[in-house]
């Protein structure tokens, strides 16, 4: 029940803002409908905590601690996103760049985009769970475009193209899976729902299994932003709004992943841990390579944060590939965190491109001296996105790192280590040069308005939270990782 | 329906299916392209028809019937639109040639037979047998997209590529679950929609139809 209002009280909040035009209470009542999403998911996590999964509608919604915990994680950074929306709307309007009809359109999608990404982690049905996925692709190339450029209209052009392949695999995928289970044996009625899959996972066909689990990690691997299918990312991150960038980073990516995880326990069942540990190693150390090497020569810090989120979509593909409840747990633990982190500096970099009029590293200098609130918030959200302690990012790479050694991927975790420290060097001389320096003495020290600070604070206080204390979230992590590790 | 004449309708439609595909790598001009994808989506449908038929299956026979409506006739009329924009509709500068193109396609439906030996073992049907001319449409469509530049040829190849993956689904598993069907069906439709919404914003601010244009954004 907790669940349909859930996914009801975004559709709601963009059907209001599209009877009206906008106006500022429309943007905080898309705010004030996150937080609710936010509080529905630790309320649905209190539910499946330690009692079996909740479902809905036949079964078409199903929830366990592991889409719970997917609910908050979409709260959570929803809710910053939105925030920032209202201050990225009233500049766009200001200064002329979009009339208010056009700010109507970008909230509707917004919230359309919410719900679908909400519908995909509450899915019962694999199927359902595709749709859903498929849906985000459509309604965020609008998003992505939004402002109207050259490079905006060129980056929805790849972007599209690009998923849209990537999600036919992916239903290609879904199809032989289900192939599997109508084979699975006499007696068993085949259905795309993710338990009667569990239930006949020993049963299915290996040699179909393979193909459809390579097909699925190249397919959804598409939206997760792993590569080899990575190269949409980067341009799609840079060129959308701030709080858009927040969003497909921060949660998109992850609910793509959520999809992984979810058919890495099916097959898992059917193949055994080593075809599939194979396959993630292989995307996750190709994305971290692929990244590292990228990363060296930005010139664009939008671009910057884009390759670091393929560094961590990497990292949590060598996590999965471990697949023990540990490593899962921590995967979870840096889904979070990475969103937290991700969606603060996106936003940051946002207010950054607002008051400098640029996203070249080059032409950013002295932030901590001219803009401290801004410039610290900057700062503050690289320490914690390059795994630096107290933020949660630090105990969750150390613990995939640990179940990675666990199982035998010891030299998996060194050559992560080494992409990491390459990555570590080139995101602080970015940063260095973008933070430090000193202030002409002509210059005012600029205010950061509390709209932007407050949201992203907060984000970082949280973030830092979860690294230092496991209490709130500790039995949610252990039993959303027993949902799908063996 | 008898046997044999169930068998020669499904072999003729998968076979026109993969026709189609070799078809459009063949043709340089975009409006014959576009006219080989329109006969595609019929052959498509008719095999969700005659497997509907056979197993007097009323949802597959819908679901047919939606196919040609959708890819057979509304798809390329969209993608006809997307053309009108482009005055030289021609593939001007594939990457590779046509001959070249050709015997990729035959390398890439071996490909497509050896990697569904699994597939093939496991549903020992007609339909079953053809599956591989789903998997080898798909990969002419990747292929195609690789190769080719313009925009409306890379509409092309994703068309392909969903073509091929629904004629897999209708012969492996006579069509997943309703539901699903139809969101694989409309998103296609959507997505073509959508493009054809960026190419004319490209096209009439910008005036961008050639994709070696779109070098914006690069590293």
């Amino acid at each position: 029940m907790l669940a349909i209002v859930i996914l009801f009280i975004p559709l709601v909040a963009g059907a209001v803002s599209a009877a009206v035009t906008w106006r500022r209470w429309v943007g905080w009542t898309c705010t004030g409908a996150l937080a609710c999403v936010l509080i529905g998911g630790v309320v649905l996590a209190t539910q499946v905590v330690r009692r079996p999964a909740i479902t809905a509608w036949d079964g078409v919604l199903r929830v366990d601690a592991l889409s719970a915990f997917m609910v908050i994680v979409i709260g959570a950074i929803g809710l910053l996103a939105t925030w920032q929306s209202v201050r990225y709307l009233d500049a766009e309007i200001t200064s002329g760049h979009s009339s208010r009809r056009h700010a109507t359109l970008y909230v509707v999608l917004v919230q359309g985009f919410i719900s679908a990404m909400l519908l995909a982690v509450l899915a019962g049905n694999v199927g359902v769970m595709w749709v859903a996925v498929e849906a985000t692709t459509i309604i965020t190339t609008f998003l992505v475009g939004h402002r109207q450029t050259r490079g905006a209209l060129e980056a929805s052009w790849k972007y599209i193209i690009i998923c849209s392949v990537g999600i036919a695999l992916a239903f290609l995928g879904t199809v032989l899976v289900y192939l599997a289970a109508l084979h699975a044996g006499p007696g068993t009625h085949a259905t795309l729902d993710w338990t009667s899959l569990m239930s006949v996972s020993h049963h299915l066909n290996p040699g179909v299994m393979r193909l459809a689990m390579a097909l699925l990690v190249l397919g959804y691997g598409t939206k997760v932003g792993l590569a080899p299918m990575h190269s949409w990312l980067p341009d799609a991150h840079s060129q959308a709004p701030a709080p858009v960038s927040a969003l497909m980073s921060g949660v998109l990516l992850t609910v793509a992943f959520y999809a992984l995880l979810r058919f890495k326990a099916v097959a898992d069942g059917a193949l055994g841990v080593a075809f599939p540990r194979a396959l993630f190693v292989t995307a996750g150390l190709l994305s971290l390579v692929i990244a590292a090497s990228l990363l060296l020569s930005q010139r664009d810090y939008k671009r910057m944060l884009a390759y670091h989120s393929v560094e961590h979509m990497g990292l949590i593909a060598l996590g999965a590939a471990a697949g023990t409840p540990l490593a899962i747990a921590a995967v979870l633990l840096h889904i979070l965190g990475h969103g937290l982190a991700k969606g603060v500096l996106f936003l940051a970099s946002g207010e950054i491109l607002l008051v400098e009029g640029t996203t070249d590293i080059d032409q950013i200098k002295a932030l901590l001296a001219r803009r401290p609130a801004l410039g610290g918030i900057f700062a503050f959200g690289l320490v914690a996105l390059l795994g630096l302690p107290p933020f949660s990012l630090f105990v969750s790479e150390l613990n995939m790192a640990r179940a990675e050694v666990q199982v035998g991927l010891g030299w998996v975790v060194a050559i992560s280590l080494v992409c990491m420290a390459v990555i570590f060097g080139a995101v602080m001389s970015h940063g260095r040069h973008m933070l430090f320096g000193a202030r002409a003495d002509a210059e005012p020290v600029h205010r950061t308005p509390s709209i932007v600070s407050v949201p992203l604070v907060g984000a970082l206080v949280g973030c830092a939270a979860l690294g230092v204390l496991a209490w709130p979230l500790d039995s949610l992590l252990r039993a959303a990782a027993l949902v799908v590790a063996r | 329906m008898s046997s044999s004449a169930y068998a020669s309708a499904l072999e003729l439609a998968a076979g026109l299916v993969i026709l189609c595909a070799v078809v459009t790598l063949w043709r340089r001009s975009l409006s014959a392209i576009v006219k080989a994808l329109a006969v595609q989506g019929m052959a498509l449908g008719a095999v969700a028809l005659v497997l509907g038929l056979r197993q007097h299956d009323d949802v597959l026979i819908t679901v047919g019937c939606l196919v040609i409506v959708a890819k057979g006739a509304a798809i390329p009329t969209l993608l006809g639109r997307v053309l009108a924009n482009d005055r030289r509709s021609r593939e001007t500068a594939p990457l590779v040639n046509v001959p070249a193109s050709l015997v990729g396609a035959g390398a890439l439906t071996f490909l497509a037979y050896g990697a569904t030996r699994p597939v093939v073992a496991l549903v020992s049907t007609t339909a079953g047998r053809l599956i591989p001319l789903g998997f080898a449409t798909l990969l002419i469509g990747f292929f195609s997209m690789v190769v080719r530049r313009k925009a409306a040829s890379q509409i092309v190849g994703l068309l392909l590529v969903d073509n091929g993956i629904a004629l897999v689904a209708f012969l492996a598993t006579a069509g997943v679950p309703l539901l699903v069907e139809l969101g694989a069906s409309l998103d296609v439709l959507l997505v073509v929609v959508v493009l054809r919404v960026l190419a004319v914003q490209l096209w009439s601010k910008f005036s961008v139809l050639d994709l070696d244009q779109l070098r914006e954004l690069h590293d």
